[in-house]
């Protein structure tokens, strides 16, 4: 069984979410409608709904982050879950504890959904494959594999602005190869039927056959932004790389970065979006990211909802799953 | 049973009676997703309520989340006016238990310290689990618990009595 099925029960409802990767268009539409709903909820005089009350979310981060674990963090109380951060990376796996070790001991602090980041590809599904069948799993990002609550607050923030997909041309540009939003993020765009998604990025920087993903490969900055709709800029991920992959950053920014003047490739009213954290004067220039047509602070709004949409939707099935109260 | 126009019309009288009684000036009226919100739209026009309706769905505060998850079909709840100090009618079709009201008066809190809150139905069913009571009720109906009453709209509005075995 692949992380596609085991995330899934026998009714193709979410039980965890480790990618996007074989979910159906509805699944990402539900995702986005409940994100829709919840949206509201930040605006109001009490900031907190009572769903996931009693509830207890572990955020497990075996790599640094700081938007991915605060906007985890974020959602699970405004959902009225109990959160509890361990940063393994300063903690038990220097001391050498093993993950399934890590896993079977804080399982025994009964808690009910685990939030996962870790530098191994595949990390989530395996505590998923392992967990005991009431706790939900949800990937925050694993290696250069997938960061699937990313794609989806990233195709949340296109619709809000560009709702009819297959009109869409999208360009990703940057650093794909090392980027599990990437990855992710043209998966989402292409089941939810987007028109034409284009790479942008050096040779080095593109996995081995990256076309068959369904994308569009251009290695000129220029001409792939051509009347694009959407530019989602990648960071670019020095700590990823082994060897000589990109000359300097200076080259790289010569080369890839987007200025204003490239941006006037673009539709004129095409946004620009950027996962974070930023790399200003290496992929994107200040002016850009800091500009009218930047939506990359909206991402992080949207973000809580997004995510509080994906833990209600995985821990309510659970719930159905084990008949509590019933 | 009479057609759902004229329910709606005897709701209308009750609320204007109770609104005059208590010298309610301003009121706004809040429909629960999604026969709430139905019957509130004609409630509003009937009254001439200035106040924009609101629009609440409680999905989020159900109290059996636990044994059905969220609803797929969940909507944003949208109350486009202050709650703070303001006299609610809160309006559904259908009052049964009491948990939906309980859900929505929950919900409401959140937004702010309302003056007061009235309820509306279209339909009082009875069979309450909670202690809630309707203020104003366009019929009042005594069903066995394997009948289910429900609205279906939003044109034409109709009420339909099923039983389910």
């Amino acid at each position: 069984m692949s992380a596609t099925h085991i995330q899934l029960d026998a009714q193709g409802r979410l039980l965890h979410f480790l990618t996007i990767e074989g979910l159906t268009h509805r699944h990402l539409t539900d995702i986005l409608d409940t994100a829709e709903s919840l949206r509201g909820v930040a605006e109001r005089r009490v900031k907190k709904l009572p769903t996931l009350h009693g509830k207890t979310v572990v955020n497990l981060f075996f790599e640094a982050s700081t938007r991915t674990r605060t906007t985890f963090e974020l959602a699970a109380k405004r959902l009225s879950a109990d959160v509890l951060n361990l940063n393994i990376a300063t903690s038990s796996a220097v001391k050498g504890e093993s993950l399934l070790d890590t896993l079977h001991n804080i399982e025994a602090m009964q808690c009910d959904m685990f939030v996962m980041r870790h530098s191994q590809s595949g990390a989530a599904e395996f505590m998923a494959r392992h967990v005991k069948p009431h706790i939900a799993v949800l990937n925050a990002g694993d290696g250069c594999h997938a960061h699937p609550t990313q794609a989806m607050l990233d195709v949340f923030t296109i619709r809000r602005h560009k709702p009819d997909f297959p009109s869409l041309q999208i360009a990703i540009v940057g650093d794909i190869l090392h980027s599990r939003v990437a990855r992710s993020l043209i998966h989402a765009l292409n089941i939810l039927g987007a028109g034409n998604i284009r790479v942008i990025a050096p040779r080095t920087l593109l996995p081995a056959q990256v076309e068959n993903l369904g994308v569009q490969v251009f290695h000129r900055l220029p001409e792939g932004l051509r009347d694009v709709d959407v530019v989602v800029m990648l960071r670019l991920q020095r700590e990823r790389m082994e060897g000589a992959l990109l000359p300097s950053e200076q080259e790289f920014f010569q080369q890839y970065g987007l200025t204003e003047e490239r941006l006037a490739l673009a539709k004129p009213d095409a946004i620009v979006m950027h996962p974070g954290p930023i790399n200003r004067g290496v992929e994107i220039d200040s002016r850009v990211a800091d500009g009218p047509r930047s939506v990359i602070l909206e991402q992080v709004t949207n973000g809580i909802a997004v995510r509080m949409a994906i833990m209600s939707i995985t821990l309510g099935h659970h719930a159905r799953l084990t008949g509590e109260d019933a | 049973m009479r057609d759902v126009e004229s329910l709606i019309e005897t709701m209308a009288s009750q609320l204007r009676e109770l609104l005059a009684r208590h010298k309610m000036t301003e009121p706004a009226l809040i429909g629960i997703h999604t026969g709430g919100v139905w019957v509130a739209e004609q409630l509003h026009a009937q009254l001439g309520v200035t106040t924009p309706l609101g629009r609440l769905d409680i999905s989020f505060y159900r109290d059996d989340f636990s044994r059905i998850g969220v609803n797929p079909q969940v909507r944003p709840s949208e109350l486009p006016f202050d709650v703070e100090n303001r006299h609610l009618i809160l309006i559904d079709d259908v009052l049964y238990t009491g948990r939906t009201v309980r859900a929505a008066l929950n919900e409401l809190f959140d937004y702010g310290r309302p003056a007061s809150v009235l309820l509306a139905v279209l339909v009082d069913r009875g069979g309450r689990e909670l202690p809630i009571e309707a203020n104003a009720a366009g019929a009042h109906l005594t069903l066995s618990p394997d009948q289910h009453v429900r609205l279906t709209g939003p044109d034409p509005l109709q009420l339909l009595v099923q039983t389910i075995p």
